[in-house]
């Protein structure tokens, strides 16, 4: 209940500055150290990976954690905002074509959302999670066979100009959390939630369940077309199967293990899975062996995730600061 | 009509595959309200034991089908005590987020041990290898003989739900599971037993693919369960002559995809179809609008 505890207007203004402030730094480091080549293009690839999973899986998470409905599809809306963003470059490469081409990603990736989400969202039970599996497949097909011409099929596109630095992942990436975040603790957001508590209670108390469903789903989608062009547009290639039904659940064992309902748990699980991925690498089988255990003993053991539906702010590590410090001191 | 008549044929074989796994996935939704994903792994596992009894202990057909159906129903009876029982009263997305996982770990751990690469049945002999023809229409032996299975088990089955003690239990699980309780069922049980038929199941189905399309490898699972599970929704999920209707229905409209249009197309329209239901009578086709209670 603390949070919905009213502080005075001067320190909200402070704590926001101080965010923002602690945003800026962590910005303004990285790109020090990007100039002075301490982060040389592999490491700094590892960050463009672990930016573009942040983005899948808070994104995921708005569905999947915030409104509990459960959706396979991701990796479908990640490759409209992929192929949009790369043939769009392809014919017009500069930074207009590039952000011109993201954002018609990420809006084409919502039409698909509401056209998706409106059938299968009206239905209550688990059915949202087939039909999202069905469109991933029918959008990989789409682009691996019916728009050959376009599309290069499954040979993919290759040679899509890069145009993602740093600022853009940052200027995404950080953009993405904070309006996920301010959504969720909107009126509408916190619809999302009493939707996810119980779907029958909510529309009692007047609460148009499918419109918040929706709602959820198309601003997820969005976001995962906004991912899907940062992919395109830094990895200089795509081709269908990158976006296939194993890119969907790498996205949702990030959200699981961070814990549904948590937003800086994405964060932290994003950060912790690619570093594990990056170790795993030369044993793809093994990795997804690990993947598939750890799903089922996190809902054996801790169905909350990392985090569960906690979230880690800065007040949150100042107050751990502060008793860890209090704790020492009180040994000295 | 001679090449459609054909097709229908070819369709009905592979419908009677599909029947087969979505009966698995119709009872289990019918009893416990999940979308085993862990399904379509268990069949894959039936076709590669099928696989390993006529490969190195030169086992017949018959021999291996029992083998392999046993194995698949310890096999989904282990994966329910260990992954899903514990699970029983938490929410459903956790139990299907288990289920991805015990999904995933199937197909993993398999290519772990066996590899990524295909693997053929040995070739056939006797009735399976023959072909038979009836003017111009062409019987193959492994198509008749997946027809006859199907039916037997499918017989079965119905016997087995209809006219048991295990499969009035059976019914009343999955009608209301805490009357059921009070009437004296043990649910646990039922629910086991539930999942050791849906696995047997899925055990046949995988090893009649095998000698159907003689190619094998450890994802082979994943698209036919998706596909099955479509068949289940298409026929009502939780009715099992629905999952009998929809699997053929299934079988057919990919056969006749392939057949008359692009063959690459037959995937997605399975998927169309789905949403296509889900959007006309998400009841599916013998299913009935149910009013939701507080």
């Amino acid at each position: 209940m603390k949070e919905f505890v009213k502080t005075s207007s001067k320190n909200r203004w402070l704590s926001l500055a101080r965010k923002w402030a602690v945003l800026l730094m962590i910005y303004v480091i990285v790109q020090v150290l990007i100039s002075a080549n301490i982060i040389n293009d592999y490491i700094f690839s590892t960050f463009v990976t672990v930016c573009i999973n942040i983005i899948l899986a808070v994104s995921l998470n708005l569905i999947t954690g915030f409104t509990g409905q459960f959706s396979l599809g991701h990796a479908g809306f990640m490759s409209i905002g992929a192929y949009t963003c790369a043939l769009i470059t392809l014919r017009y490469s500069s930074q207009v074509g590039f952000i011109g081409g993201l954002l018609l990603g990420a809006v084409l990736a919502a039409l698909v959302g509401i056209f998706v989400g409106l059938p299968t969202l009206r239905l209550k039970g688990d059915y949202l999670a087939i039909a999202t599996l069905g469109m991933a497949e029918i959008i990989k097909i789409l682009f691996r066979n019916v728009l050959e011409d376009l599309t290069n099929g499954a040979a993919g596109l290759s040679g899509i100009p890069q145009f993602v630095n740093w600022t853009w992942l940052f200027i995404f990436t950080v953009g993405t959390v904070v309006l996920v975040s301010n959504f969720i603790n909107s009126s509408h957001g916190r619809a999302c939630i009493s939707v996810r508590e119980d779907e029958i209670a909510a529309e009692a108390m007047g609460i148009n369940s499918t419109k918040y469903k929706v709602m959820a789903f198309v601003t997820g989608a969005f976001f995962a077309g906004i991912a899907g062009a940062i992919y395109s547009s830094y990895f200089y290639y795509i081709a269908p199967d990158l976006f296939g039904f194993m890119k969907s659940i790498d996205i949702l064992v990030i959200v699981v293990l961070g814990g549904m309902g948590s937003i800086s748990g994405s964060v932290i699980s994003a950060i912790v899975l690619a570093l594990i991925s990056t170790y795993l690498q030369s044993f793809p089988e093994l990795r997804m062996v690990i993947y598939g255990v750890l799903l089922i003993l996190i809902m054996l053991f801790r169905p909350q995730g990392i985090m569960g539906s906690r979230e880690l702010s800065l007040s949150v590590m100042k107050k751990w600061i502060q008793g860890i410090r209090r704790r020492n001191g009180g040994i000295a | 009509m001679e090449q459609f008549l054909q097709q229908l044929i070819n369709g009905i074989s592979l419908g009677s595959i599909y029947a087969l796994m979505a009966l698995g996935y119709t009872m289990v939704y019918g009893i416990i309200k999940l979308i085993n994903f862990a399904h379509g792994d268990v069949y894959m596992l039936g076709a590669f034991v099928g696989y390993f009894c006529m490969t190195f202990l030169k086992l017949g057909f018959f021999p291996s089908l029992l083998i392999s159906m046993v194995v698949c129903a310890l096999l989904g009876v282990t994966i329910e005590k260990i992954a899903y029982k514990p699970l029983r009263d938490a929410t459903r997305i956790s139990v299907l987020i288990t289920a991805i996982g015990v999904s995933l770990f199937l197909e993993y751990g398999t290519m772990f041990f066996v590899k990524p690469d295909s693997r053929s049945y040995p070739p056939l002999t006797g009735f399976l290898s023959e072909s038979y023809s009836l003017g111009n229409l062409v019987f193959r032996g492994k198509q008749i003989l997946i027809i006859c299975i199907t039916i037997v088990l499918m017989a079965l089955l119905q016997f087995i739900v209809k006219k048991t003690r295990i499969g009035k239990a059976m019914r009343a699980v999955s009608l209301d599971r805490d009357a059921a309780q009070l009437m004296g069922i043990s649910v646990d049980r039922t629910i086991s037993f539930t999942f050791l038929i849906g696995s047997a199941l899925a055990g046949a189905a995988g090893i009649l693919v095998g000698i159907y399309y003689n190619s094998i490898n450890p994802l082979m699972g994943m698209m036919p369960g998706l596909k099955a599970f479509v068949a289940a929704v298409f026929g009502g999920i939780g009715i099992i002559p629905g999952a009998m209707i929809g699997g053929y229905f299934i079988g057919l409209v990919e056969v006749m995809v392939s057949g008359y249009g692009n063959s690459m197309y037959r995937d997605a329209v399975v998927f169309a179809i789905l949403i296509i239901i889900l959007i006309v009578k998400p009841s599916g086709l013998l299913g009935k609008e149910t009013r939701e209670k507080v």
